[in-house]
């Protein structure tokens, strides 16, 4: 589904992304961690298409993406959700969700305008639709609720619905359990697993790795800007390298203190 | 009275064209941060291609609404010109806005030359209140207040005018369910270029417009999106229609050649006294 390809990304003399290789099957739940400065963030960035790579590709389902702007990618089926609140204030829950499902409508201008009763069927459908997705997310009683006031994960959670409002054929989730409190995390791990267990294929990029450990069939770790490892959460967690990884930034980060 | 009524009809005509033009700096900055000082030439454009239209024969209806498609032709034109460079920061896309406006008017000047131009309009009188009106002046309202019911039904109904809207709330978000904001923002200005054509157009046979009346109507239609705090067009027409009388009334009571003072003046009025909520709205 999501192949990525010795992609590197640098920025003056740093390497935040160097020669990162990672392949997602259709259907996978894939995990990626790593430590504070590991290039989580950059990776993620370069396939939802903010930043350019500097070298190697990433193609989705066989097909080069690495050179479109992000809405062409999310139009492709590339659904993201970021952890900053990403919502349309002004409008309500359902009217959020909407305007994902409707950036996949192939409605020209004209046809929209005047409002022929196939462009009102699609509307209906648009609507219907995005219920289900708000169903889906557990938030279809707030659907006429404004966006803005909502609290952390239930902003989160409408992000998740909307991105599914577009069909999508990869969903990318970048450290959604940032900032949620315990409960809210248990009810979003939930909720992942549900997904993918419908059969949406995800990358799950997560600081918290318990989180990710307990949800991914196959993490990617980063280190330093590298893949330092890559397997089974069981293969991951007893690899020495994972481990050093880790524990090295611990004891800098206890020397600190 | 009747010359109070008078005054009124004329300031009310003459505050709907300012209020077309100010919804086009709304649409505009709404979506893409620019303030478009192109907006009054596009007026200016509307009524000298108007005038030419209709003189070569195009009857009624049928010229006034090929210029006005031309126009948003035109205004698409000049966004692509202002934001088609990617990244461009909104305070340059002004800049270039100002020079595209001195490029139209040399342009104006060229093809049109440099006397007012009033194209024919809807002739006869009407009698409100023992005052006899230009039925042209009641024809610019009655058309801008359908204007504006089309704008709010375009931007709650059709799909661009949710997309525009979305763009305008959260562009980053926009970009992430898949739409394209830098085309959201030439949609933008090719509405702000069918607003500012129907400004010239609609206001042209009762007061003449030259090359050089852009720069009192961009004034006059900025200071009523500034009023509409350069977000609600709703409010911009309150400003607009509001900012027309005061300047007739001015103009009848007092001298014809402060008008656009008036409008200088209570923009900065209206400035200094919401200069806390603009605050505000940065810092959201």
């Amino acid at each position: 589904m999501l192949k990525v390809e010795r992609m590197s990304k640098h920025f003056g003399g740093v390497y935040a992304n160097r020669d990162v290789s990672l392949e997602v099957a259709e259907g996978e739940l894939r995990g990626v961690i790593g430590p504070n400065g590991a290039g989580k963030s950059t990776l993620f960035n370069l396939i939802a298409g903010h930043l350019r790579p500097d070298a190697g590709s990433i193609s989705l389902a066989g097909a080069h993406i690495d050179r479109l702007p992000p809405h062409v990618r999310a139009r492709r089926g590339v659904a993201i959700v970021f952890q900053g609140a990403r919502l349309f204030a002004g409008m309500s829950l359902l009217q959020n969700v909407m305007v994902g499902a409707h950036a996949r409508s192939r409605a020209g201008l004209v046809s929209a305008a005047f409002r022929p009763p196939a462009q009102r069927r699609e509307e209906r459908e648009i609507r219907t639709q995005a219920e289900q997705c708000l169903d889906r997310v557990g938030l279809l009683e707030l659907a006429d609720r404004p966006a803005e006031g909502l609290p952390l994960g239930q902003q989160r959670r409408l992000q998740v619905a909307r991105a599914l409002a577009g069909r999508p054929r990869l969903l990318l989730l970048d450290e959604p359990a940032s900032g949620l409190r315990a409960a809210e995390r248990t009810q979003l791990a939930d909720l992942i697993r549900e997904l993918n267990g419908a059969g949406t294929t995800i990358l799950l990029v997560e600081h918290d790795v318990g989180m990710v450990t307990s949800l991914a069939h196959r993490i990617t770790v980063l280190d330093l800007g590298t893949v330092i490892a890559d397997g089974t959460p069981a293969e991951v967690t007893s690899d020495p390298a994972v481990v050093k990884a880790y524990l090295g930034t611990g004891a800098d980060h206890a020397a600190h203190h | 009275m009747s010359e109070f009524v008078t005054y009124l009809v004329t300031g009310i005509a003459l505050g709907s064209s300012f209020a077309l033009i100010g919804s086009g700096f709304v649409v505009v900055h709404r979506v893409t941060c620019v303030v478009n000082f192109a907006q009054g030439s596009l007026a200016v454009l509307g009524a000298m291609l108007s005038a030419s239209l209709l003189a070569g024969r195009l009857p009624h209806v049928v010229g006034e609404a090929v210029t006005v498609v031309v126009c948003g032709v035109v205004g698409v034109l000049v966004g692509v010109i202002a934001i088609g460079r990617r990244g461009t920061p909104p305070l340059i896309s002004l800049i270039v806005t100002l020079g595209v406006s001195m490029v139209f008017s040399a342009a104006i000047i060229w093809l049109w030359g440099q006397d007012p131009v009033s194209p024919p309009g809807l002739d006869g009188f009407a009698t409100i209140l023992g005052a006899e009106v230009e039925r042209q002046r009641l024809l610019v309202l009655v058309v801008t207040l359908v204007a504006f019911a089309a704008l709010s039904l375009f931007f709650s109904r059709t799909y661009v005018g949710k997309a525009l809207t979305a763009s305008a709330s959260n562009p980053f978000a926009a970009r992430l369910v898949g739409i394209d904001v830098r085309r959201m923002g030439l949609v933008a200005f090719g509405l702000s270029g069918i607003l500012g054509g129907m400004a010239g157009v609609l206001i042209a046979p009762s007061n003449a417009l030259s090359f050089y009346s852009d720069l009192p109507m961009a004034l006059g239609g900025f200071a009523a999106a500034v009023f509409g705090g350069l977000v609600s067009p709703l409010r911009t027409l309150v400003g607009g229609l509001g900012l027309g009388v005061a300047g007739q009334l001015t103009a009848g009571y007092l001298n014809g050649s402060y008008q656009t003072e008036v409008a200088l003046l209570l923009m900065i009025v209206i400035m200094i006294a919401r200069s806390r909520s603009f605050a505000h709205e940065e810092a959201k």
